[in-house]
């Protein structure tokens, strides 16, 4: 052990898998802190009186408090801490990008290094999964837990307002909860934990979400999904998958039916493209059918799974987010040779988690910054071969802030391609607000929801997520289904 | 878990399951489609309704055995249970009374135009239906869409049954004769439905088809099925089936729909000798 000192200013580092390892298999990249490293983590939180973190947490976590908890290797007690405030620790542990929230505003960050609280809050969630009696997160339903941390399983202790008029004990209220990413995921579980009756339905044949189908396996385990959505259904949740709301039963046969309330967690899972020629060739995937394909449908695994994909020797993909880098990565492990970033403006302006962007350079992903596609050129059997792109410069801000990319004349010049991901991002499916009478949209296919509430301009409807927001972080979709699952309830209480 | 009520083999390889799914039963329109996953390793498959019993709660889908998922789906019976069945997905067919309509269908996509067939002519138009089949063991339901017909023609490729040739040659016929065809709804293979959209292009008659790219999710999320029409990139699964064959850019169809050939082959290799295996057989 090394000489203590008063604070340590750096934050013990979590162990990676090495990276010319993992550019060659799907396994978590990040190993996680063992017992010794999240005690010694733990103890350099100061326990300020400002306690920053908390409002800095979308989900408003008690973060000193189970950071304290870990300190006193109390874990249970850092497991009810955390699960009080978030249903789905161990994927917010791995995806949350806390250096722009909690992490941010820490005391700490003034003089060093914040204290690694995604790091901590992760470790809390792969504590309690291996936990040898917790049945909490292994779905075995109320009653069946021995650690003090068993009332966590009931809805009870979390019913503030039992009694009160409306109260659920008499006769539980109904409420429809469409989509089981973040959000809705969040919504259910906060709204059976106030005593509600809730059902939760999803289009796809898994429960999660973007969850599932988007982030890939190295960066959060499907294991890890799944045994959080077991947690939520432990809750009484009754999911119902293969359900595409809409199709099946529209918003207001849900209302008509018997639910007293509708939450909208549908999510923004509509891909766009660049609409530019030559886009429509075989091997041009978007992000989110390449996605798809290799987590959801794990491909990756094919031919053991059923579902191809086509493995490429280079690879172009064209976009800055935390998606662009999944994507690419992914193709990366597919074992393509060279695979790039493409983004139209410089590193600064990267929309990407600093991580991931690190994670991805350590791969060999190859990064070319201020290019743009112009056209995408094919051989005559219609596949891909290369890509013209123009050289851009950075001009004036623009309404986002970032300053505005612009066409170098007479600079284009061709990378030669054999697979192109389009990530350029994604708006919701206009599927629900068409089906749905009443619903207010924006011109950019967002629902209108109040940003406090989650209400929309429908009786009994809320929404949150990214299909209020277009596509965002899974914690501020996780944010606002909470605000919005305490509004349902609130709501419900005064029927 | 989604039950098989009933299986029929219409032909050696074109199959019939009847599956329990009440909730999609009680929506399904003609023109739509589910999507179906055997296993949990399956793949993720667009199939057309056929048919729905909202009393029983159960939905019809007709197949062919193509690549593996269909070969293996052929394997099921009644009693076996689907992983995954989602619909009913996609627009349904535009149903409204416009004189007469050609409904051309070729090989086991007849069971697929039976419902289109029906509800046009329950919205009161005269159906005159052109099926085609490469030879005589391939025909079925002749009775069954000549209940639903005014009036059938029949091909074979080969001409061992009804008229020689392909469902092009009388589709030209009939719109040279008969004037009073407004509207033509061509469901087959992909180069069927590209030939009876040039056929029926010079007389003008709107021809609706109902494409079949590849898919996985079927809800418009991932965009593997875009298609051109008029010019502009569609989604079958959100914006189809259902198109104006006279817009569809046809090549650049059958070129996505090629886009993992060395995949399904490699994958039914695999399967088919597993199969040789199951059934005792032995390799030549």
């Amino acid at each position: 052990m090394t000489e203590k000192i008063k604070i340590n200013l750096n934050r013990v580092s979590m162990p990676k898998q090495e990276p010319e390892v993992r550019a060659h298999n799907f396994n978590e990249v990040a190993q996680g802190y063992t017992l010794e490293m999240a005690m010694e983590e733990a103890i350099r939180c100061i326990q300020c009186k400002k306690r920053p973190c908390v409002p800095g947490c979308p989900v408003d976590i008690d973060i000193p408090g189970f950071i304290q908890a870990i300190k006193d290797g109390d874990m249970p007690e850092a497991v009810r801490i955390m699960k009080d405030k978030n249903a789905l620790p161990g994927i917010c542990g791995r995806v949350c990008p806390q250096e722009t929230q909690c992490e941010e505003v820490c005391t700490l960050a003034k003089k060093g290094a914040p204290i690694a609280i995604g790091r901590l809050e992760r470790f809390v969630a792969d504590w309690e999964r291996k936990a040898p009696d917790s049945a909490v997160s292994r779905g075995g339903g109320r009653g069946g837990f021995s650690l003090p941390t068993g009332r966590i399983n009931s809805p009870l202790p979390f019913n503030k307002s039992a009694g009160k008029k409306g109260s659920p004990e008499g006769s539980p209220r109904r409420v429809a909860v469409v989509g089981s990413g973040p959000a809705g995921l969040t919504a259910a579980a906060e709204l059976a934990k106030m005593g509600h009756q809730v059902t939760l339905f999803e289009a796809l044949h898994v429960p999660g979400g973007v969850l599932v189908y988007g982030i890939p396996e190295f960066r959060l385990p499907k294991e890890i999904v799944r045994e959080e959505v077991e947690y939520v259904k432990s809750l009484g949740v009754d999911l119902r998958l293969n359900s595409v709301i809409g199709k099946i039963e529209t918003v207001d046969e849900l209302l008509a039916e018997g639910y007293d309330a509708v939450f909208l967690g549908t999510g923004a899972g509509l891909p766009m493209f660049l609409n530019c020629p030559g886009e429509n060739l075989n091997g041009i995937y978007s992000a989110n059918e390449f996605l798809t394909r290799t987590n959801l449908m794990k491909s990756y695994l094919f031919p053991e799974y059923d579902t191809p994909i086509k493995r490429s020797k280079r690879v172009a993909v064209i976009g800055g987010g935390n998606v662009a880098m999944d994507s690419a990565r992914c193709a990366l492990r597919l074992g393509a040779e060279e695979v790039y970033i493409v983004y139209r403006r410089s590193r600064k302006e990267l929309p990407a988690r600093l991580e991931e962007v690190e994670n991805a350079e350590e791969e060999g992903i190859v990064f070319k910054f201020l290019t743009n596609p112009k056209r995408f050129i094919g051989n005559d059997q219609g596949w891909v071969t290369g890509m013209e792109c123009y050289e851009m410069e950075l001009g004036e801000p623009d309404e986002s802030g970032r300053r505005r990319p612009i066409i170098k004349t007479g600079s284009e010049f061709i990378i030669d391609v054999d697979m192109v991901i389009v990530a350029l991002g994604t708006t919701p499916n206009p599927l629900i607000p068409s089906t749905t009478d009443g619903l207010e949209t924006t011109r950019r296919g967002t629902v209108v929801a109040d940003e406090e509430t989650g209400k929309t301009v429908k009786d009994r409807v809320w929404a949150g997520g990214d299909v209020v927001t277009g596509a965002a972080t899974v914690i501020s979709a996780m944010g606002a289904a909470k605000r919005a699952a305490a509004d349902i309830d609130a709501y419900l209480r005064g029927l | 878990m989604y039950r098989i009520l009933h299986r029929e083999d219409l032909t050696p390889n074109t199959h019939l399951l009847r599956i329990d799914a009440p909730a999609v039963a009680r929506k399904a329109q003609a023109g739509q489609f589910v999507i179906v996953m055997i296993d949990e390793v399956g793949e993720r498959i667009p199939l057309t309704i056929a048919d729905w019993d909202r009393a029983e709660g159960s939905i019809t889908v007709v197949f062919m055995e193509v690549g593996k998922t269909t070969q293996k789906l052929a394997t099921l019976h009644a009693g076996d249970s689907l992983h995954a069945f989602i619909g009913p997905l996609g627009k349904p067919t535009e149903i409204e009374n416009v004189g007469t309509v050609a409904c051309v269908a070729g090989g086991f996509a007849i069971a697929v135009i039976m419902p289109i067939a029906r509800a046009l002519r329950e919205a009161g138009n005269r159906i005159i239906s052109i099926m085609g089949f490469r030879n005589k063991d391939l025909v079925f339901w002749e009775d069954e869409l000549m209940a639903v017909s005014d009036e059938l023609i029949v091909t074979t490729d080969d001409g061992s049954y009804g008229r020689k040739g392909l469902v092009t040659e009388p589709l030209r016929e009939l719109l040279e004769t008969n004037k009073d065809v407004k509207r033509v709804i061509a469901i087959g293979p992909t180069v069927m439905m590209k030939f009876a959209s040039r056929t029926t292009e010079p007389f003008g008659v709107k021809t609706i088809v109902s494409l079949n790219p590849i898919m996985v999710d079927g809800t418009g999320m991932c965009g593997c099925c875009r298609v051109e029409v008029g010019g502009k990139t569609r989604f079958t699964c959100v914006d189809g089936p259902d198109f104006d064959g006279h817009l569809v850019d046809w090549d650049l169809l059958i070129t996505r729909q090629s886009i993992y050939l060395d995949e399904e082959k490699r994958t039914l290799d695999i399967w088919s000798k597993q199969q040789v295996g199951v059934t005792g057989c032995s390799i030549i």
